[in-house]
């Protein structure tokens, strides 16, 4: 995109530089002057109600994470066993769990570690993908040959097998499983990047047989200047909505793994956390699952709903 | 042909054996192998030295993985934590299994199919919009929610079904695990379909297939659908992988003692030998599903030839 820009920009300057006398065209040139793609593609955005709806309700989640106490006064380590499983009520909306923990408060102070886990497992694999791609998309030969044997192998391992090989190795020197958010963050970052290497991988590959990339070439730009001034930014946007809807599969993810025992623990609140803790009461009352179950899916559909936007917005070529 | 399918076969012999040293390197390195030996205490030096070197674990890490592969070629998968023997493991979890995925596959085929055919030739009316908004619904809620929902309901309030299967579970014990194990590919089955058809449907070769006067349901079944179902033979092929190994959510909610239960019992008690076996099975399984699915080209598409 940002090539895209400077070529239609660089006449106007060119003329301006060089004929002064059509110094009076240029006000007119200016009000017509042709958007961006990028431009194109935010006007289009905004006009969505998906995209609206979407990134409504993840900054709605943001926020959330950021200032709990804004949404819940609540304490959410408070809990006791006395209103056990009482139902939602003025009192709690969500109603309190087996061991009496608010579970409105503890939703709203999970969403920090969810949302901290997703965004971080998302930027780490992506930029291993981002890397990875781009190196085996613009050199092609043998190095892509590697690199891409590289990613059929990762993914030849079942994605959870292999978070719980990676989790259960975390731990203390008592041999006991450690809880906090790393475990989870390496097993997520590790496992998640195949698939968006292998889309920046193509797009690469794509961007580099253009014409401009030839140009600048001729020019004698230097390897470095041709991957990442001109390759990258062009090739990045399947990358990008990949990201953003694998974001909201991570956090699935991470709920998944609570539910299997080998995630997130006490005391750090995770929506995982909550479901874990929710698992051993199920039959008699379903709302301390149901809360934060909701939360993950909500999430989820934000995330992918703005991948689709974005992606719509982004790629003239499904107009 | 015949070349295509050995020069294919030959490509995945280092992702074989890559694959395989990567989980085998994951267990045997990040994990202790004899962690899990001494019951729920750590072993003391001395037995711990004995116990490495009778498994050969004193020895370095790329001559234990040519031991273990060498064994494993002569048909010898090693012992799990119980004394069984891994191959016998295998014997009843990999059946079981294998039903539950086969039950998962053709739900994704018969309704996810359906389902994106009537909705890609009626793009924008009203079931088009209901059953979009309901794939959204079903890829965002985590697979263990929706399982554990239906077992609640089917199983413990209205009595439907059995809410844990037997031992060794028939197909229709398996109908609402496979429903559940299949529910997100199901979904993106359907909106791969619809895609599919709806670009399809204004090809040129519908267009004349309409005019010489073919019934509608022909030129849906045979030109439209057969041209529209390369994507998705290809997501449903590599997804049989996918689903074995990761039945092990849908395993632990039913309590089904497939490969996903030897898989999460081998892990936590460390078991190396279990893992590597059954992951190295797996790992076959989804090379051969993608070889069969580079082969359904050729048969969907007969301009694909194979030199």
């Amino acid at each position: 995109m940002r090539d895209a820009t400077k070529t239609s920009v660089a006449p106007g300057s060119a003329d301006e530089a060089t004929a002064e006398p059509a110094a009076p065209a240029a006000p007119v040139r200016d009000a017509a002057k042709p958007r961006s793609l990028l431009q194109d593609a935010v006007r289009d955005l905004v006009r969505k109600p998906l995209f609206l709806v979407s990134s409504g309700i993840i900054l709605v989640l943001v926020v959330m994470a950021a200032f709990p106490t804004l949404f819940a006064s609540a304490d959410p380590q408070l809990c006791e066993l006395g209103r056990s499983l009482q139902k939602p009520s003025a009192d709690a909306w969500f109603g309190y769990d087996a061991r009496g923990c608010d579970v409105y408060a503890r939703t709203i102070h999970g969403a920090r570690t969810s949302i901290t886990v997703g965004v971080l497992a998302t930027l780490g694999s992506a930029v291993i993908a981002l890397l990875l791609g781009l190196i085996s998309g613009f050199y092609g030969r043998w190095i892509d040959a590697v690199i891409s044997r590289g990613i059929d192998i990762v993914m030849g391992i079942p994605f959870l097998v292999g978070a719980i090989v990676i989790l259960n190795s975390f731990r203390d020197e008592d041999g006991f499983r450690i809880g906090g958010i790393w475990g989870v963050l390496t097993a997520l970052t590790v496992l998640g990047w195949m698939s968006m290497a292998r889309i920046m991988r193509s797009t690469a590959m794509q961007t580099k047989q253009s014409d401009y990339v030839t140009a600048a070439r001729s020019l004698g730009a230097s390897t470095g200047r041709l991957m990442f001034r001109h390759v990258l930014p062009n090739a990045l946007t399947p990358l990008i909505v990949l990201a953003t809807i694998s974001l909201g599969v991570i956090i699935s993810a991470e709920a998944t793994l609570s539910f299997l025992g080998v995630g997130i623990q006490e005391p750090t609140i995770s929506w995982g956390v909550m479901i874990n803790q929710s698992l051993g009461r199920i039959r008699e009352s379903l709302h301390p699952l149901l809360f934060p179950a909701g939360f993950v899916s909500i999430t989820v559909l934000a995330f992918i709903m703005l991948g689709d936007a974005v992606r719509d917005a982004l790629d003239p070529k499904l107009r | 042909m015949g070349r295509y399918v050995i020069r294919r076969l030959l490509q995945m012999i280092p992702v074989f054996f890559g694959t395989t040293l990567l989980i085998f390197l994951m267990v045997n390195v990040m994990g202790d192998p004899i962690a899990g030996l001494c019951g729920d205490r750590q072993c003391d030096p001395a037995t711990a030295a004995q116990l490495r070197s009778e498994f050969g674990l004193d020895k370095p890490v790329w001559q234990q993985y040519l031991t273990y592969m060498g064994n494993l070629f002569t048909g010898d998968f090693g012992t799990a934590f119980n004394g069984q023997k891994v191959t016998e493991l295998m014997a009843t979890a990999f059946p079981i299994t294998i039903r539950l995925t086969i039950v998962a596959i053709v739900f994704e085929i018969v309704i996810g199919i359906s389902l994106g055919v009537v909705t890609g030739l009626r793009r924008g009316r009203p079931i088009d919009t209901t059953v979009l908004i309901l794939t959204l619904v079903v890829i965002a809620i985590p697979t263990f929610v929706t399982g554990l929902l239906l077992q609640l309901l089917l199983g413990v309030k209205w009595g439907i079904i059995k809410p844990s299967v037997s031992p060794d579970p028939t197909i229709d014990e398996l109908l609402v695990p496979g429903l559940v194990l299949a529910s997100v590919s199901l979904a993106y089955v359907t909106r791969l379909t619809r895609a599919s058809i709806a670009e399809n449907a204004r090809a040129d070769y519908v267009r004349t297939a309409v005019a010489k006067g073919l019934p509608r349901r022909r030129v849906v079944v045979r030109h439209l659908l057969r041209n529209s179902l390369i994507p998705v033979v290809t997501f449903i092929g590599t997804d049989v992988g996918a689903l074995m190994g990761g039945a092990i959510v849908t395993e632990r909610i039913f309590n089904i003692h497939g490969v996903g239960y030897q898989l999460y019992q081998g892990i936590l008690r460390q078991n190396s030998q279990t893992v590597v076996g059954f992951v190295t099975i797996l790992v076959l399984v989804f090379l051969a599903a993608n070889l069969i699915v580079d082969l359904l080209y050729a048969v969907l598409d007969p301009r694909i030839r194979y030199a």
